[in-house]
């Protein structure tokens, strides 16, 4: 046992700080430490950036751009660049299509799409919940009918993250509606968000952000050669997909980063008598935050430390089920105290995402972002297989119950 | 980054499960509570020969050189079984303030008797005032000729009613809270001036309250360190205990589990109600996220920055006990009535792990502590 990073991993972390704050542009820097979400254009720019260091998807294979890397290495560019904070690789494109797409895709597919997919040249968002089809995700009624060498698809995908910035979508469609089981139906698709019959509508969410959309089908022309995976056994990919990359849900340097900030803010922060940062009972819930966030890290550089293991002699790790159920609580109770530090001045409404943010300038940036990421981050529990989801998953898969 | 065992690792752990496997059972482990000391002699021989009371100090002590994940994998074990045997005060404890407070020549004279467990030790440390505070010290130590004369009153002394050696904090100098002018000693039991009243604790386990009347010992009596010397070995302690929590926490939820599948109510499984699957789900989640600071705990333990070691350790106490306590309670609750018996294992694993959330500090004392110094990720 040898729980302490080596000196090779040190000088690592040490080069990709240095290039991070070399070439990580002042406007994104900026726009994503007062806690905003960067803009297309920075996430695209910055992505490129990535891919042309070779870091962009260095979890996916070495010759589709992926590096040689242990499973630690990876983690600690991840931290580094949420800890900075700079954009994370898009993840509809790096963490699920790119992986589906090198299990599953066609030489032919993967020629094509997965340079694209990594340098973020096609921007993809993910079409796999419906409005009658959220924690049981295979009951999803989108209708993929073969003709010739098309689908026509037909039906309503929703909660699509950032359509409106997409090129491209994957998606689940049913394409044999009398299979036995409704998971043997479906099948996986990727389509041109330009293709006539394609429409995004924009859901405005409970901060006034818009980030998820829904997206409609009507008589939409996908070429067969855009099925990925074998007709029918589209649920395989998205087993798969969900599967992947579950270290990344806990986001721990992205939190680690929120608590820096928030301890400078709250030194700050008019408090009545003093400042916010001096009231015991905010210090209290904040250093027990802290203390659930270490232990956190512990159990991600746990389930890293499995995944370096021959895929032969990994054992499902109960672990893994801890990120995705503590991560997103513990980024939620992390909103939580920002919005306590902020006090009345956190009543201040404003759109993160115009251009002149912040105006009439009534209260600090942070203090108006305080109360619409609380209300925001409430997602993190319900999607990505809600919290109960997950624990159905437990209780079936480790507890036998 | 490793979180394996090595071989030898294994090996210990595996020869201390199926010796706790032969000697503990539950219904062994109740007859051991009622004998005279408490525990069971016999299993502590049997601890002996395999090596486990030697286990920390050195080999050129007459030790074995393990380091603090042995221990963690011996105090795992422990914690399944729930034994009673004084490990903890003697070889964690009184281990440590020997490794790191004696002379060669003390150690020379007493290792080779604990690998034999022929001597027992145990740390007196609580005041009736004192709460958590280690610094929190009236029992004095005056000078007596080239010795010390020790008087004061020390409680909840675990394992003290059976041990043959006190190691006794006693303020030499300043006012009773500073952190300066702690000394510790070494008292053996016996000496003239020792009084002690044997009792039970909570979780079936024994401890003795103890009162110094001008109690006379010799100038070496006095370790080296002082405070920071006891502040280092309840560090290691905590590391310790966390293990041990680790290891009552899954046996607790094993039992539970095999009881959510085996109880039947309303014609079926009690486990196929979401509710209660829920409810083992997250137990399980306690686990891992405590599995994860009782490892961090074993990584601190060794660390000789004093402050930095000091604030992750109280982070490891503070979720240990959050876990301890949803497991240990959750614990009673799937099983229903039959947890709340002297019976039956499960409300057992709750008073011990009920205990260790408060020995050496509870959670309200580390947070607040932490939160002074500064909190877990200190500005870089």
């Amino acid at each position: 046992m040898e729980l302490r990073f080596t000196e090779e991993e040190r000088a690592f972390r040490q080069e990709v700080r240095e290039w991070i704050d070399a070439n990580l542009p002042a406007e994104t820097r900026e726009r994503m430490a007062s806690g905003r979400t960067p803009t297309k254009a920075m996430q695209v720019d910055w992505q490129k950036r990535l891919y042309a260091k070779g870091w962009a998807v260095p979890h996916w294979p070495v010759e589709w751009g992926g590096q040689p890397w242990s499973a630690i290495k990876r983690f600690i560019l991840s931290e580094e660049i949420q800890s900075t904070p700079a954009p994370t690789p898009l993840g509809f494109n790096c963490n699920m299509l790119g992986p589906v797409m090198v299990a599953f895709g066609t030489e032919e597919q993967k020629k094509h799409f997965l340079p694209k997919i990594a340098n973020l040249d096609l921007w993809f968002c993910q079409g796999f919940s419906e409005p009658g089809a959220g924690s049981d995700l295979a009951s999803l009624k989108t209708r993929a009918v073969r003709e010739g060498d098309h689908y026509i698809v037909n039906g309503q995908k929703t909660w699509t993250t950032l359509a409106q910035h997409a090129d491209w979508i994957f998606l689940l469609v049913r394409t044999d509606p009398g299979a036995a089981k409704q998971q043997e139906g479906i099948s996986f698709l990727i389509a041109d968000m330009k293709t006539p019959g394609i429409t995004v509508r924009p859901i405005i969410t409970v901060d006034g952000a818009h980030e998820v959309n829904e997206v409609f089908f009507d008589d939409v022309k996908v070429p067969v050669a855009n099925l990925i995976g074998t007709e029918n056994r589209g649920w395989d990919c998205a087993k798969f997909l969900l599967s992947n990359e579950r270290t990344g849900q806990a986001r721990v340097g992205a939190s680690k980063e929120r608590i820096r900030r928030l301890k400078l803010i709250a030194k700050e922060a008019p408090g009545g008598a003093r400042p916010v940062m001096e009231d015991p009972r905010f210090r209290s819930r904040l250093t027990d935050v802290e203390v659930q966030l270490k232990a956190l890290e512990m159990t991600t550089l746990r389930v890293l430390a499995d995944e370096n293991r021959a895929l032969s002699q990994r054992k499902p790790n109960p672990a893994s089920s801890v990120l995705k159920i503590r991560g997103t609580e513990l980024q939620q109770a992390i909103s939580e105290l920002y919005v306590m530090a902020a006090g009345p001045y956190g009543l201040v409404s404003a759109d993160p995402e115009a251009d002149r943010w912040n105006e009439p300038e009534v209260a600090q940036d942070w203090q108006t972002l305080a109360q619409a990421t609380y209300f925001n981050w409430r997602k993190q529990s319900i999607y990505g297989g809600s919290t109960e989801i997950q624990k159905n998953i437990m209780a079936k898969a480790f507890l036998g119950l | 980054m490793d979180f394996d065992l090595s071989e030898d690792q294994r090996l210990l752990q595996d020869s201390l499960s199926k010796l706790l496997k032969d000697k503990y059972g539950f219904e062994q482990r109740k007859g051991y509570m009622k004998s005279e000391t408490g525990w069971s002699r016999d299993v502590w021989a049997a601890y002996a020969e395999l090596g486990l009371l030697g286990m920390p100090f050195a080999e050129e002590d007459g030790g074995l050189g393990y380091g603090a994940v042995e221990t963690m994998i011996v105090a795992e074990q422990m914690g399944r079984s729930l034994t009673l045997e004084p490990f903890m005060s003697t070889v964690v404890m009184g281990g440590g303030f020997l490794r790191h407070g004696a002379t060669a020549e003390q150690r020379a004279a007493m290792v080779p008797e604990i690998a034999a467990g022929n001597l027992l030790l145990a740390f007196a440390h609580t005041e009736p005032q004192s709460r958590f505070d280690l610094n929190d010290v009236a029992t004095t130590a005056k000078k007596d000729g080239a010795g010390w004369a020790i008087d004061g009153r020390k409680g909840v002394v675990v394992h003290g009613d059976t041990a043959d050696q006190l190691i006794v904090t006693a303020r030499i100098s300043g006012a009773r809270r500073d952190r300066d002018g702690i000394g510790v000693f070494l008292v053996p039991a016996n000496a003239q001036g020792v009084t002690r009243r044997g009792f039970g604790t909570s979780d079936g386990q024994r401890a003795a309250d103890i009162t110094f009347d001008n109690v006379k010992v010799g100038a070496e009596a006095e370790l080296k360190g002082g405070l920071a010397l006891a502040e280092r070995v309840v560090d290691e302690t905590m590391a310790a205990l966390s293990a041990e929590a680790i290891g009552c926490m899954e046996a607790a939820k094993d039992l539970t589990v095999d009881y959510l599948k085996t109880r039947k109510q309303f014609g079926r499984p009690i486990g196929s109600f979401q509710s209660l699957q829920h409810r083992a789900a997250e137990m399980m989640v306690c686990l891992e996220q405590a599995r994860s600071m009782a490892m961090l705990a074993a990584m601190m333990a060794s660390e000789p920055d004093a402050a930095e070691r000091r604030r992750q350790m109280r982070a490891v106490k503070i979720e240990i006990g959050r876990n301890a306590r949803f497991v240990g309670q959750q614990t009673v609750q799937m099983h229903g009535g039959i947890a709340m018996t002297m019976e039956y294992a499960g409300g057992h694993y709750l008073k011990r792990l009920t205990v260790i959330e408060n020995m050496f500090g509870d959670m309200d004392h580390h947070l607040a502590a932490l939160s002074e110094e500064g909190g877990v990720f200190l500005a870089a």
